[in-house]
């Protein structure tokens, strides 16, 4: 079932097209990772999902509902986690997460005082004294803390130290065990890799990429090492190999996927001592597209 | 090394302050000047000012701006400092505390000095930056003041007691920007820094109000009761210019002492905590704006009471107030049958209602400052919807808006009670003020109407509200074209008790208002939310 459905989202800011035909569909129980460069359109995209702002064409749905005419409906299901987060200088942490708790729905005490003990909130602070980290955090307990269905999340660990974001990646984990369904933009590749069942690259406003991380990595180069008897230069010039590189007789170079055969075959002849392959990383295929965009 | 690189500080300061500065010296110097020059006309003859001083003596007016020096040879000057020199005094304060916390700990809360103390900069090199340019802003603005008073050459106001006064005002800014350094040093965020400055500036107001009415020594306890121990342009006393000095230096070297000691980032008191959990109010949206905008509704409230004081306060003595002053009598009309009191009351009304209109629109524009913060994104994204949040606003400004107008109300008619001999009903008092709402409800309308279709130019709405300030308050005197008078929502509405009452204007108005305001509704509901 489709918990969100977008399709040919446009928004235009004047003459400046900040989303260009949008594609976008996330399953229940599933955690889609929203991932591109700054000014891509991520946060754009979420706020027209959030009714914030309204799409010049297209449509999006959530839940099978219009996302600016059901605004309010949509929302009572889903939490929201924004990149940067303002909060009322003079009301403290706990206030601001129960008031948000209460807007949505009600307080589930057990749960959000085990989210204020596991992100180690102090709730008394008023926010004005809060770090970005903390702010954040604010914005992350109330968000779990709901009984949302849907979980709209815009780069919520930028301000966490890497003990927060283990909590953080936790509490994706356990919501998504519950079938619920996570919308993640992250700058955070390995977040993205570790959490994620499905991967979309937007980059300039158009999604460029999207699939499962094995879907995609099909389709980007795998690197190697090797370490052979007889000299392997001469597969520096050899088609479809990248980023060749020799140190003390140790090879590390990239192979697209449809070369791969035959490189290995090459490799084979040359008496191998050594050889390593890895999957491609997200930040490869993500540096891919960046290179892609230069040339 | 304590202040490496001062200059270069200084410099940086001066470069992101210098506009505000200008700012701040155009409108402090300018007010002045402008009163200075009208009083010249307003005040010409020695009668009239003895009026004018007999109506100072009285003690609600001694509270509110201090006590009345040189009675027996009672000059512009003497009525020039007894009338400004507190107030003026009081704006440079403001503008110290709120130089000097943008300058400190607004810098430190947002992580920028600690960029500039990673430098090779001395420890206390932006503290002294920070303190020497709000000096600097200070002293100029006396110098600026002290000139064009000389250069105005009103007669009766000599050349010492003019620069006794630009004194003044620069000593006054001094000490209120030291206070503010101690206080910096105190409190952990910029937002608590203003208040206690505030705080301290209030206490000051207060005790020499006090001490005013009761007893002089009182006074000497409040900066601001000592500033007025001058008796400018009277006798031009210095002592307590040099109290202040020494004061302003004590309170210096203990900000710099208390800076010197303290981690960056970290405050003498500790921050206060907030609650753990939400109280009931906080729970539902009606209370979260009402919560916020709690401090604001209650200074204004009480201003309007106060404002309203102190206008009551003076209708005892204004018939032989006006009789003297033909200019006065332009002011308000040609109306034979009424008294000066009757027809003083309509200007006041009309006055008072323009007042009251700032907290209702101010309380509404809240909702722009919100959304430019990205916090109604807070409320909108769970499920409350833009009818309502707009609808909220709303309701708080309109509810303010009319307690506004009835308190203002019933301090003219409480103070007024107390000086009159014959002292007209609260009724009347009450219908009169109150037929202005529809007027104040159109400004409302139009706020709504600019926040629904340009965002951006919200605060286009003050325009309008000084546009009908001036039409009102200078109308009689100037003969604005009826057509420009016209433009005012404030002209529409009868002025009893000289006019005779109608509904008609009322309700049309209304209706104006009304569509205006579903119109509105409709605006924002279709529009982005623009940050």
């Amino acid at each position: 079932m489709n918990m969100m459905e977008v399709k040919g989202v446009t928004k235009k800011f004047g003459t400046f097209t900040a989303l260009n035909g949008i594609d976008l569909e996330v399953n229940k129980g599933e955690v889609y990772g929203f991932i591109g460069p700054n000014g891509a359109g991520k946060s754009t995209t979420i706020r027209v999902l959030l009714g914030i702002i309204q799409a010049t064409s297209g449509s999006a749905k959530i839940f099978g509902k219009d996302v600016w005419k059901d605004a309010v409906d949509i929302h009572r299901k889903v939490a929201y986690v924004p990149g940067d987060v303002h909060l009322w200088e003079n009301l403290s942490g706990g206030e601001i997460i129960d008031t948000f708790l209460t807007f949505r729905g009600g307080i589930n005490k057990e749960k959000r005082d085990q989210l204020i003990e596991r992100f180690q909130l102090d709730p008394r602070k008023k926010a004005g004294t809060y770090s970005k980290g903390n702010r954040q955090k604010v914005a992350l307990i109330a968000a779990f803390a709901s009984n949302a269905d849907l979980f709209i999340l815009d780069e919520p660990t930028s301000g966490l130290d890497p003990l927060m974001e283990q909590h953080f990646q936790q509490c994706v984990k356990e919501v998504k065990s519950e079938g619920k369904s996570v919308l993640l933009s992250s700058h955070i590749l390995s977040e993205v890799e570790k959490l994620c069942d499905r991967v979309g690259i937007i980059r300039q406003g158009e999604m460029i990429e999207t699939g499962t991380l094995e879907e995609l990595r099909h389709l980007t180069r795998t690197n190697m090492v090797i370490e052979t008897v007889e000299s392997a230069i001469s597969l520096k010039e050899h088609r479809g190999v990248h980023q060749f590189n020799e140190q003390s007789g140790v090879y590390t170079f990239q192979v697209d996927p449809e070369e791969l055969g035959h490189v290995m075959q090459l490799v084979g002849n040359l008496g191998v001592k050594r050889m390593e392959s890895t999957p491609p990383t997200l930040e490869d295929l993500f540096m891919r597209h960046y290179q892609m965009e230069k040339e | 090394m304590l202040f490496h690189q001062l200059p270069l500080l200084l410099k940086f300061h001066f470069r992101q302050n210098w506009l505000a500065s200008i700012i701040w010296m155009i409108s402090i110097v300018g007010m002045t000047v402008l009163v200075a020059g009208s009083f010249n006309g307003l005040f010409g003859s020695e009668a009239e000012r003895n009026t004018m001083a007999q109506t100072l003596e009285n003690p609600v007016m001694v509270a509110m701006v201090g006590p009345v020096y040189g009675i027996d040879n009672y000059t512009t000057g003497a009525m020039m400092a007894n009338q400004m020199l507190l107030f003026t005094a009081i704006v440079l304060c403001l503008m110290s505390i709120f130089m000097m916390i943008k300058l400190t700990r607004k810098q430190e809360e947002e992580g920028k000095y600690e960029l500039i103390r990673s430098l090779p900069v001395g420890r206390l090199a932006s503290l002294s930056s920070a303190g020497i340019l709000v000096a600097f802003v200070n002293l100029l603005i006396g110098v600026v003041t002290t000139v064009s008073l000389i250069i105005l050459n009103v007669e009766g106001m000599d050349v010492t007691g003019s620069l006794m006064y630009g004194v003044i005002l620069t000593i006054s800014g001094w000490m209120f920007a030291a206070i503010t350094a101690v206080i910096t040093q105190l409190t952990e965020t910029s937002r608590a820094a203003l208040g206690l400055s505030i705080t301290v500036l209030l206490v000051a107001y207060l005790i020499r109000a006090i001490g005013d009415v009761s007893s002089e020594i009182v006074s000497l306890f409040s900066p601001l009761g000592l500033i007025l121990r001058a008796e400018v342009y009277v006798e031009n006393y210095w002592w307590p210019v040099f109290v202040a000095m020494m004061m302003t230096l004590i309170l210096s070297l203990l900000a710099f002492y208390l800076h010197n000691r303290r981690d960056l980032g970290s405050s003498l008191l500790p921050a206060r905590l907030g609650r753990k959990e939400a109280s009931k109010l906080l729970l539902s949206p009606f209370g979260l704006l009402l919560r916020l905008q709690r401090v604001a509704i209650v200074a204004w409230l009480v201003a309007m009471f106060v404002l309203g004081a102190s206008y009551g306060s003076v209708l005892g003595d204004l018939e032989s107030f006006f009789a003297d002053n033909d200019m006065l009598q332009q002011m308000l009309g040609e109306h034979p049958d009424y008294t000066l009191t009757e027809q003083f009351m309509t200007m006041l009304m009309v006055i008072i209602a323009i007042f009251a209109t700032i907290p209702m629109v101010l309380l509404f524009l809240k909702i722009r400052a919100e959304e430019k913060k990205e916090r109604n994104d807070h409320l909108l994204t769970t499920g409350i919807s833009r009818y309502q949040l707009m609808s909220y606003y709303l309701t708080i400004s309109l509810l303010v808006g009319v307690i506004s107008l009835v308190i203002a109300i019933y301090g003219l008619w409480v103070a007024g009670a107390a000086v009159m001999d014959d002292p007209i009903p609260f009724t009347n008092f009450l219908k009169a003020g109150m037929s202005y709402l529809p007027a104040m409800l159109i400004i409302l309308a139009l706020a709504n109407l600019l926040f629904a279709f340009l965002p951006k130019w919200t605060s286009f709405i003050w325009g309008y509200l000084v546009f009908s300030f001036f039409t009102v308050y200078l109308g009689g005197m100037l003969d604005i074209p009826n057509w420009l008078a016209s433009l005012s929502s404030f002209h529409y509405i009868p002025q009893i008790p000289v006019e005779e009452f109608t509904w008609i204007p009322l309700i049309v108005l209304l209706i104006i208002s009304i569509v205006v305001l579903v119109i509105s509704q409709i605006g924002y509901r279709n529009r982005d939310e623009i940050g």
